[in-house]
């Protein structure tokens, strides 16, 4: 599904990502993992192609596609969601309509027919409900006013309804507290099935113990150091970053 | 290798789709500004003496009379002498009677403006009266609206047919002296609309002006005049365009609203002029005065949408003369390219318990320059007068501008008055966020833009908000790279 070979990526002409190589085939939960600085939401923005990098290196292929060729929107419309750390307040857009434009753009792009405001509100509010969301998150403008943990849930949602191939969740687990991490992980396991894959960036483990991640990588200062399965995500909990980082110094 | 360069930086040019010509034989006087203008004007519409007086006298007023400096805009000086003062499609006999014989050409205009005027393709509910270069060419509806005792018809015919009531009011709100160009405009204004609603009576349609510019070198001076007699109700719709050329011409209106005792006129103004290229040439300079007085419990609300024009310079306002009466001032202003913008209001507040609302929203794009420039005044005799002011502005792009000049002026302690700003960035993480979800720069800019508008397009009649909020976006074109 997702193929990134030795990408290498910076700001300016500072580097930052140094040489990653991952396969994440469909199917597959990913975990990444790291401390502050290595990289993890650089990874995050070059996927989904944010502005302001500059990536010297290197190929990320989805299902063939070269993703580093396509703009932010291409690429969403190709099926990558980046869930984002930061949700952007967008003021006087009703979010409904925000969500609405998002799901028919992408359907347009598969050549299926777009949504009318019917199908896609009862559409949304069986997603909603799912979700433990209270209708009135559509009416509110996208993100404007919202709580930290809001923004992060009405992420889950667009996510819900953009039902990407690959989803890339940008430490959607911080600020959250434990019932707002409940949701966001039910979120992230329902969406999981055999057509899709997703990677979650974290700096915590206390996510993994909702997510149950297929592989566990840890990034530091650019690179992947170590991969693993799940116990790695324990191992990590328990001893820190600082034994992997000798080792790999 | 960067896969999408920076996404607020280039601007490039839109296409302005009204920018067409009508080649239509017309009748224009000389370029020059003269007592002998003044009268071919006021014998070409056959007025009555006061008229011609009332006019001699504001152009003698006019000449001692210099331009405002004041404003947030820059532009090289007008030469007054170097403009025509009047142009008119050429009438074949007598004139057209009635639409139906009305230049062909002249109704394809039109119909090309997405304003028809054949009664199978009118717009339903909406009474047109349209105004080509100094002449009005026809008017909608006539006689659906003269059943319900309201005339709505242009300034000259009024003139001819209703002289006592356009004598009465014409001039009252703003008077001949007001200011430099509504002197020019009292001088040699042309053609306009005239509504007349009765006591008692609300208007069974939306009222509408299409104001069109076609010949080159030539001034547009139209004058409208809104009576609204007591406890009556009309809206009025003005919107405007012209051909791209690449000299600048001159558009100098005056609009007058009169709300008696318990009326309400609600007035909007999707105005779009031609506006320039990026270079700053060409474009409509838009200088107009507008001001409506009420009465005891009267209420006056002001809408524009303001795209057009490479300078707008327009300041709608309300004497708030009786007891009770409302004031209302809600504002779009887009500039992009070259385009200057110094606009806002001035609410006056003279009767007691008299309230206003200002809700301004300035959009820059290009290198326009945008400024809100705004006045309450609140007399010693306006106990518990109020006002509530909301100024907000967008950037895009950082080679835009954005100003704000609030004035208040209280003399009475009992008043109330609440101001806020804010100015805020179309971020590159706001674009991102919405391609990051499948939509296009060009269509998230115009999300984002419509969002901050909404407070404003709420305020405009139904179809007119759907079609200013298409404007918007077609103003907006180019302005992502």
């Amino acid at each position: 599904m997702l193929e990134i070979k030795n990408l290498q990526a910076g700001i300016e002409d500072k580097p930052i990502l140094r040489g990653i190589d991952l396969s994440v085939n469909a199917g597959e939960v990913h975990a990444i993992m790291g401390p502050n600085g290595s990289g993890k939401s650089t990874l995050a923005s070059v996927l989904a192609g944010r502005d302001g990098y500059d990536v010297t290196s290197g190929e990320v292929l989805l299902q063939n596609d070269n993703l580093l060729n396509l703009a932010p929107e291409e690429r969403a419309r190709e099926g990558v969601f980046l869930a984002f750390q930061y949700p952007v307040e967008i003021p006087g857009v009703n979010s409904a309509y925000f969500l609405r434009s998002a799901v028919n753009e992408i359907r347009k792009h598969r050549g299926e027919e777009e949504l009318d405001a019917m199908h896609f509100l009862k559409a949304v509010k069986t997603k909603m409900k799912e979700l433990g969301l209270s209708e009135d998150f559509l009416k509110r403008p996208v993100n404007t006013g919202f709580s930290g943990g809001e923004k992060k849930r009405n992420e889950i949602l667009q996510m819900a309804m953009l039902n990407p191939r690959l989803a890339v969740l940008d430490e959607t687990d911080s600020g959250l507290d434990i019932d707002a991490l409940r949701i966001v992980a039910d979120g992230v396991n329902r969406l999981k099935g055999p057509d899709n894959a997703q990677v979650v960036i974290t700096h915590y483990q206390r996510l993994l113990d909702y997510i149950v991640p297929d592989f566990v990588h840890v990034l530091y200062d650019g690179r992947i150091i170590k991969s693993g399965d799940k116990t790695l995500a324990y191992e990590l909990e328990e001893k820190g970053y600082d034994w992997l980082i000798q080792n790999a110094a | 290798m960067n896969a999408h360069t920076d996404t607020i930086d280039e601007f490039v040019a839109s296409d302005y789709k009204y920018g067409f010509v009508t080649d239509i034989e017309s009748e224009s006087l000389e370029p020059g500004l003269n007592k002998d203008v003044v009268r071919f004007i006021s014998a070409k519409k056959n007025e009555p003496e006061w008229l011609l007086d009332w006019r001699l006298k504001a152009l003698q007023h006019f000449e001692k009379m210099k331009s405002p400096t004041w404003p947030q805009v820059k532009y090289p000086p007008v030469d007054f002498q170097d403009i025509s003062y009047y142009s008119a499609p050429k009438k074949k006999g007598d004139g057209p009677k009635s639409l139906d014989e009305v230049d062909p050409k002249l109704l394809e205009t039109y119909e090309k403006l997405g304003v028809p005027l054949h009664e199978r393709a009118r717009l339903a509910g909406v009474a047109i009266d349209a105004v080509f270069d100094s002449e009005s060419i026809g008017t909608t509806f006539k006689e659906d609206l003269a059943k319900a005792g309201v005339i709505f018809c242009s300034i000259s015919e009024a003139v001819q047919k209703h002289p006592e009531l356009v004598k009465k009011y014409l001039g009252t709100v703003v008077p001949y002296t007001d200011n430099f160009y509504a002197t020019l405009n009292s001088a040699v204004f042309s053609d306009g609309s005239f509504v007349y609603i009765p006591q008692g009576t609300r208007c069974p349609m939306e009222l509408s002006t299409y104001f069109r510019i076609n010949a080159a070198n030539t001034g547009q001076f139209e004058r409208t005049l809104i009576v609204a007699e007591e406890s009556s109700h009309v809206s009025y719709l003005e919107g405007c365009t012209a051909p791209m050329r690449d000299e600048n011409q001159l558009h100098a209106a005056v609009v007058e609203l009169v709300a008696l005792d318990n009326a309400e006129i609600k007035y909007s103004t999707v105005q779009n002029w031609y506006p320039g290229d990026e270079q700053g040439r060409g474009g409509i300079y838009n200088f107009v005065t507008k001001r409506g007085v009420c009465k005891t419990n009267a209420k006056i609300s002001w809408t524009q949408v303001e795209t057009g024009s490479a300078i707008t310079w327009k300041y709608p306002s309300v004497i708030l003369q009786g007891d009770n009466s409302i004031g209302e001032f809600y504002s779009i202003a887009l500039t992009n390219k070259a385009q200057q913008a110094d606009t806002g209001t001035k609410m006056v507040h003279i009767g007691k318990n008299t309230r206003s609302t200002i809700v301004s929203k300035g959009i820059s794009a290009g290198k326009g320059q945008n400024s809100y420039r705004g006045l309450v005044q609140v007399g010693k005799k306006a106990t518990k007068a109020r006002n509530f002011s909301q100024c907000d502005s967008l950037l895009i792009g950082d080679k835009c501008g954005a100003h704000t000049f609030p004035y208040i002026e209280a003399k009475n302690p009992s008043a109330s008055i609440e101001h806020e700003a804010t100015t805020s960035k179309i971020g590159e993480d706001q674009i991102f966020y919405c391609n990051q979800r499948g939509l296009e720069p060009q269509d998230a800019v115009n999300m984002i833009v419509n969002g901050f508008c909404k407070e404003v397009f709420r305020e405009l009649p139904m179809e007119f908000a759907i079609e200013a909020q298409k404007l918007l976006d077609v103003s907006l074109e180019g302005s992502v790279g």
